[in-house]
C-alpha cells in the first residue's frame, strides 16, 4: 500500500513542474491567442541561466536567489521578444505568430550551445532539499514534497492574481473577447506585454526547479513544448485549474500505466488528448469559443483563377523548371526532387488550412502513410512501382477518413491538437510495431524501378506529378465543392443556414488533404529509397505548417512558393553551416516581420496597391504574375 | 508559380559551385562524412575533434599515396532522410571517394542503404545496431565500432559471475534500448539458466519520467538492473535512484555509462560500482594510445572522450583503406578493406572478411568516484574479436549478397 501511495506522490510531484510550465502557455494562448511554440525555448533559457546563477552563487540564498534571477531575467528577454516582434504581427493571420515563435526555439537551440556548450550539465541539488523521507520503508525525495507543495501554492496564487485584482480581471475578460476589451479602452498593448511576460516567467521557473533532478541540455525544449501543449488543452486553453487537472491527470496515469505497460509512456499523454476531446470538444474546463469574427484580410483580396496570361506564365514557368535535367547535377535534380514533393506536401495542407480553415498540426501523419503504404506493396507484396504510387496513397486517404471523421467534429486549436495526436498515435504505431513497421530502424530497400532510376527521370516524375496535384487542387477551390468549403471557413452560422453540410463538406477536404499528402510521402518513399516513422513525426507536421505560412496561408497557392524557399533554404544551410538553425530561424523571423502575410501574401498586397493607384485597362497587363496566387 | 525560376537558380549555383571544385580533385582523395553535430553535440564534437586530429595527421605523413586527404563534414540533424540528402549531395556533387560517419543506428541504416543502393563505399563509425553488419548488413558497408552484441557479450562475462539472480531492466524505448536488452538477456539466460528477469521499464528515449521509473523498479525488488538509458536520461534516473535508494545493496550492469560523454555530467553523484562499457582515457598505459592523448591533449588542450577515438580511428581506418587499395574504385576499397589489420589507440584492429565488423574492443570496469568524478576503475580492455558468435553463426545471420 505505501508503494501507491509513493508512487502517487511521485505522480504529483511530475505533475507540478508539467504544471508551471502548461499554466504559463495557457495564460498566454488564452489572451493573446499566440501559440507559443517558443515556450519550450524559455523554459530551456530559464534552466541554463538558472544552472549559471546557482554555479555561481554559493548557498541556500545562492540557489533560491538564483532560481527567480533566472525566471525573472528570461521574463524580461520575453518582454523584449513581446515587444520587437510579436507587437508586430498580432493582426497577421490566424497561427503566423506561431511561425515567428517556432524562428525563434530554432534559433535558441544553437544558441545555447554556443553560450553553454555541447556538455549535458549538472545543477546543484537544492539546499535543504537533498534527502529523502522515509514513508514505511519506501523513500521520497524531499524536494518531490517542495515540488508538490509548490504546485498548488502557484495555482493559487494565479487563482488570487485572476480574481481579486484588476489586471486579473482584465486578462479574464480578454480571455473571452478581447475586441470587447479593446472597444472599451484598455490598453491592449500593456495588457498583452504583461501577460506575455507572466507566461514566461512561469516557463523558465519551470524549467529553473528542473535543475536539482534534470540534466541541462540543449534538448529540453522539444522535451517538453509538445506534453505541454497537450496539457493545456486537455484541461481547456486559458484555464488555470484545467491545466493543474490535466496535469495531474497525465502524471498520475503515467505513473501508474507503467506499472502494468512500460511502454506506454511514449504515446500516453496523446491517447488521453485524443479520448477528452472526442468526449468533450473543449477540454476538460475548457468552454466553446465564441464563433470567431474574421479578420479583414480575407475579405479584401477576393481569389480568382488565374487569367489566361498568368497560365501561359506558370506553364512556361513549369517548362523552365521541367528543363532543369538540361543544366543540373545528378544532386540538383535530386534535390529538385525533394522540393517537389515537399510542394505537394505543402498544397495539400495549404488546401485544408486556407480553402477549409482547419490548420492540422498533425499532417506528416498523411504523408507518412503514404510512403508506409509504398513500403507495404513494395517489400511485402513485391508489387511493380507504378501500382504501389497508384495505390500506396490509399493509405494515407484511409487515415484521413478515419480520422478525419472525428477531427473535424472540433474546429480551431482543438481541431488542430486532436489531428496532432492522430498523428502521434500514428508515429507510435510505426514506433512500436517491430515486426511489421521495422521499427525506427524503419523499411529500408524501396528503391525506383529502372524506368524512373535516373535522377531526371524521377525528377520529371515528382515535378509532373506535383504540376498536377497543385492544379486540382486549385480547379477544387473555384469548384462548387471549394465554394461551399470557404463557406464554411468564413462563417459557419451563415453556410449552415444555406444548407451546406459543413461537417461532411469539411471532411471530404480533409480526405482529399490526407490522399494529396500520401502521394507526396509515396513519392518520398521512392526518393530515399526507406521509409521512418520520422515521416510521420512532428517536425515534419511543423515543417509543413511553416511552409504554408511562410508562402501566405491568404493565398490560392502560395504554398507552392513557401515550400521551395524552405525547402530549398534548409538544405542549403545544413549542407554549408552547422549553425543551420540559427540562421535558418533568423530568416523566418525576419520573414515574418517583413512578409507578416507570408511571401505571396505580402507581393499580392503590393500588386493590388499598384492595381488600385492605377488605371483599370493597364493594371490587368502591368501586374506580375504573383497577384494571381 | 515564380517559384519554378527558383529551381533553376538553385541549380545554376549548385552547378558551378560542383563544376569549381572538380578541377582542382586531381591531386587529392575526398572523403564525405556525416554525423548528427547539431543533434547530439556532446558526443559528435569531440568525434569531430578526433577525424581532424586523424586528417591532419595523415597529411602530415604524406597524406594517401602522396595525395592529400579532404574530409567533407555534413550534419544529418539526427534525420534518416536528411543523412540521404547530404550523403547524395556528397557522392553525387562533391564526387567523394567513400561515406564515413553516422552515430543514430537507423541513419547509420539509411546509410547504408543508400551505399548498397549507389555502390558506394561506407565505413558506419558508430551507429551499435547489430543489423548494420547482420540481418541487414551488405557488401558495401563496414562498422568500426563494437556492435550491440559485443558489447552486451562483453557485460554478461562480468554479470553471470555476480550471484544476483532476480534481474530487472530499464531502456529507452527504441530500437537500440530494445536490442540491447534482449541480446543481454539471451547471453545471461544461456550461461544462468537460473535467473529471473523480474521487471522491465521502457521510459521513452530523451523523456523519462525518472521518479515513477526508479519507484516502479524499486517494488520488483531486483538483485540486480540492467540499465542501457545514457545522457540526459541518464543523469536524471541516477539522481532519482540515489535520492530514493534504488542502487543500495544491489548490482547494477550499465551499457556505455563510462564513457566519458555520459559520466562526465554525472560528477560527485556518479554511482559507485556499476559494471560498465567505456573508455578510461587516464588510466590507459599503452604506447599507442599515449601517442594518440598526448597529440590530442596538445592539439585541443582538452581530454578526449571516446567520441575523439572513434572519429580519429574512423579516419585512420579509411584511410589505410584507400591507402592499401590505390585507388578509389569501390569494389578494389572492399577488397582492401576485408581482413585489413590497422593500428589504432586501443591496439591492433582487423576488419573481419566474414561480417564486415571491425574488432574494435571497450573497456570494462567498475564505476567510483575520485575527486568529485566519476571515473573508471578496475577496467580491463576486451577485444572485440573475443565477443563474436562463431562464424557459423555469423553466416546465418547475414543475407547472402
Amino acid at each position: 500500500m505505501a508503494f501507491y501511495v509513493v508512487q502517487f506522490l511521485t505522480g504529483l510531484a511530475s505533475a507540478a513542474s508539467l504544471f508551471l510550465v502548461a499554466s504559463g502557455l495557457s495564460i498566454i494562448f488564452g489572451v493573446t491567442r499566440i501559440v507559443n511554440f517558443a515556450h519550450g525555448a524559455f523554459y530551456m533559457i530559464g534552466a541554463y541561466i538558472a544552472f549559471t546563477l546557482t554555479d555561481r552563487f554559493a548557498g541556500a540564498f545562492g540557489f533560491w536567489g538564483g532560481i527567480v534571477a533566472a525566471a525573472l531575467t528570461v521574463a524580461l528577454i520575453g518582454v523584449l521578444v513581446e515587444m520587437v516582434l510579436l507587437r508586430r504581427i498580432y493582426h497577421a493571420p490566424e497561427l503566423f505568430q506561431l511561425l515567428a515563435t517556432f524562428g525563434l526555439t530554432l534559433m535558441v537551440e544553437d544558441l545555447v550551445v554556443l553560450i553553454w556548450g555541447p556538455d549535458d550539465l549538472l545543477g546543484r541539488r537544492a539546499p535543504g532539499f537533498k534527502g529523502a523521507v522515509d514513508f514505511f520503508g519506501q523513500n521520497i525525495p524531499s524536494y518531490d514534497l517542495f515540488l508538490i507543495v509548490l504546485g498548488p501554492v502557484v495555482l493559487g496564487i494565479l487563482w488570487l492574481l485572476f480574481q481579486r485584482t484588476r489586471w486579473g480581471v482584465l486578462v479574464r475578460a480578454a480571455t473571452q473577447d478581447r475586441d470587447m476589451v479593446s472597444a472599451l479602452g484598455v490598453n491592449q498593448k500593456w495588457l498583452f506585454t504583461s501577460v506575455f511576460a507572466v507566461g514566461v516567467f512561469l516557463a523558465a521557473l519551470g524549467g529553473a526547479l528542473q535543475i536539482p533532478r534534470d540534466a541541462v541540455h540543449h534538448a529540453m525544449d522539444l522535451r517538453i513544448i509538445v506534453e505541454v501543449f497537450v496539457v493545456v488543452v486537455i484541461g481547456g486553453l486559458g484555464s488555470i485549474v484545467g491545466a493543474f487537472v490535466a496535469a495531474v491527470l497525465v502524471s498520475e496515469l503515467n505513473a501508474f500505466g507503467i506499472l502494468i505497460f512500460p511502454k506506454i509512456s511514449i504515446i500516453l499523454v496523446f491517447l488521453v488528448m485524443a479520448a477528452v476531446l472526442i468526449v468533450r470538444p473543449w477540454g476538460l474546463f475548457g468552454r466553446p469559443e465564441a464563433p470567431a469574427r474574421k479578420t479583414p484580410g480575407l475579405t479584401v483580396n477576393p481569389w480568382r483563377p488565374l487569367t489566361s496570361n498568368e497560365r501561359l506564365a506558370a506553364l512556361a514557368a513549369l517548362v523552365v523548371a521541367a528543363m532543369l535535367p538540361l543544366l543540373a547535377g545528378n544532386y540538383a535534380l535530386t534535390v529538385g526532387s525533394e522540393i517537389a514533393i515537399f510542394v505537394i506536401f505543402a498544397v495539400s495542407l495549404h488546401f485544408l488550412m486556407s480553402v477549409g480553415g482547419l490548420a492540422s498540426f498533425g499532417h506528416a501523419a498523411y504523408f507518412g502513410l503514404g510512403a508506409y503504404g509504398v513500403a507495404f506493396l513494395a517489400k511485402m507484396a513485391g508489387l511493380p512501382m507504378i501500382v504501389c504510387l497508384l495505390v500506396g496513397p490509399l493509405l494515407g486517404c484511409l487515415g484521413a477518413a478515419v480520422f478525419g471523421f472525428f477531427a473535424v467534429q472540433l474546429s480551431g486549436v482543438y481541431f488542430a491538437m486532436l489531428t496532432l495526436a492522430f498523428a502521434q498515435i500514428v508515429w507510435s504505431i510505426a514506433f512500436q510495431w517491430v515486426s511489421v513497421t521495422g521499427g525506427d530502424n524503419g523499411i529500408l530497400g524501396i528503391w525506383p524501378e529502372k524506368w524512373a532510376a535516373s535522377p531526371s527521370h524521377f525528377y520529371w516524375l515528382a515535378l509532373g506529378v506535383a504540376a498536377i496535384v497543385t492544379v486540382a487542387l486549385r480547379i477544387a477551390v473555384f469548384s462548387p465543392f471549394g465554394y461551399a468549403l470557404r463557406a464554411t471557413r468564413d462563417s459557419a452560422l451563415r453556410s449552415e443556414a444555406i444548407g451546406i453540410n459543413a461537417k461532411r463538406i469539411q471532411w471530404t477536404a480533409f480526405v482529399i488533404a490526407g490522399t494529396t499528402a500520401g502521394i507526396g510521402g509515396a513519392l518520398f518513399a521512392y526518393l530515399k529509397g526507406s521509409v521512418f516513422p520520422d515521416n510521420l513525426g512532428i517536425s515534419l507536421s511543423v515543417d509543413a505548417l511553416v511552409m504554408v505560412l511562410l508562402g501566405g496561408v491568404e493565398t490560392v497557392s502560395g504554398a507552392v512558393v513557401g515550400a521551395i524557399v524552405y525547402k530549398a533554404l534548409n538544405i542549403w544551410l545544413v549542407s554549408q553551416t552547422d549553425l543551420s538553425k540559427l540562421v535558418l530561424g533568423g530568416f523566418i523571423v525576419l520573414i515574418v516581420v517583413v512578409f507578416p502575410k507570408g511571401i505571396v501574401g505580402m507581393l499580392e498586397m503590393l500588386a493590388q496597391r499598384r492595381r488600385n493607384a492605377s488605371p483599370p485597362g493597364s493594371a490587368l497587363l502591368a501586374k506580375p504574375i504573383e497577384s494571381a496566387e | 508559380m515564380r517559384a519554378k525560376n527558383f529551381f533553376v537558380g538553385a541549380a545554376f549555383g549548385l552547378l558551378a559551385s560542383g563544376m569549381a571544385s572538380s578541377a582542382m580533385a586531381q591531386a587529392e582523395i575526398k572523403i564525405g562524412e556525416i554525423n548528427s553535430y547539431s543533434l547530439l553535440p556532446a558526443f559528435t564534437e569531440p568525434y569531430r575533434k578526433g577525424w581532424q586530429l586523424a586528417v591532419e595527421e595523415i597529411n602530415a605523413g604524406g597524406g594517401i599515396n602522396g595525395k592529400k586527404l579532404v574530409v567533407i563534414s555534413k550534419d544529418d540533424g539526427g534525420k534518416p532522410a536528411d543523412a540521404q540528402t547530404a550523403a547524395n549531395e556528397l557522392v553525387s556533387s562533391e564526387g567523394v571517394a567513400m561515406l564515413t560517419g553516422t552515430f543514430l543506428s537507423n541513419i547509420g541504416l539509411a546509410v547504408s542503404d543508400f551505399a548498397n543502393q549507389k555502390k558506394v563505399f561506407f565505413l558506419a563509425a558508430e551507429p551499435l545496431t547489430d543489423a548494420v553488419t547482420w540481418s541487414k548488413g551488405n557488401k558495401y558497408t563496414f562498422r568500426l565500432r563494437p556492435s550491440n552484441y559485443m558489447q552486451a557479450a562483453m557485460l554478461v562475462e562480468a554479470a553471470s559471475k555476480l550471484p544476483a539472480k532476480r534481474w530487472a531492466t530499464i531502456a529507452p524505448n527504441y530500437e537500440y534500448g530494445q536490442s540491447a536488452v534482449a541480446v543481454f538477456k539471451k547471453l545471461m539466460s544461456e550461461k544462468r539458466p537460473d535467473i529471473q528477469w523480474v521487471d522491465e521499464q521502457w521510459p521513452p528515449q530523451g523523456k523519462i519520467d525518472a521518479g515513477p521509473v526508479v519507484q516502479a523498479v524499486a517494488q520488483a525488488n531486483p538483485e540486480a538492473i540492467l540499465n542501457v538509458t545514457f545522457g540526459a536520461d541518464l543523469v536524471k534516473l541516477v539522481r532519482e535512484g540515489n535520492t530514493r535508494g534504488l542502487f543500495k545493496g544491489r548490482e547494477v550492469v550499465s551499457f556505455l555509462t563510462g564513457e566519458p560523454e555520459y559520466l562526465d555530467p554525472l560528477k560527485d553523484e556518479t554511482p559507485e560500482g556499476w559494471i560498465v562499457t567505456g573508455y578510461p582515457w587516464y588510466s590507459i598505459k599503452t604506447p599507442e594510445h599515449d601517442a594518440f592523448l598526448k597529440a590530442y591533449q596538445a592539439k585541443y588542450n582538452d581530454y578526449p572522450r571516446l567520441g575523439s577515438i572513434v572519429g580519429y580511428q574512423t579516419m585512420k581506418s579509411a584511410a589505410a583503406i584507400l591507402a592499401k587499395a590505390g585507388s578509389t574504385d569501390p569494389e578494389k576499397l572492399i577488397t582492401a578493406a576485408e581482413g585489413l589489420s590497422v593500428g589504432s589507440p586501443f591496439g591492433e584492429i582487423t576488419f573481419r572478411k566474414i561480417d564486415h565488423q571491425s574488432t574494435l574492443g571497450a573497456y570494462v570496469g567498475k564505476t567510483s568516484v575520485k575527486d568529485g568524478k566519476g571515473i573508471m576503475v578496475d577496467s580491463s580492455y576486451k577485444k572485440g574479436s573475443d565477443y563474436l558468435p562463431s562464424d557459423a553463426e555469423v553466416e546465418k545471420l547475414r543475407p547472402k549478397d
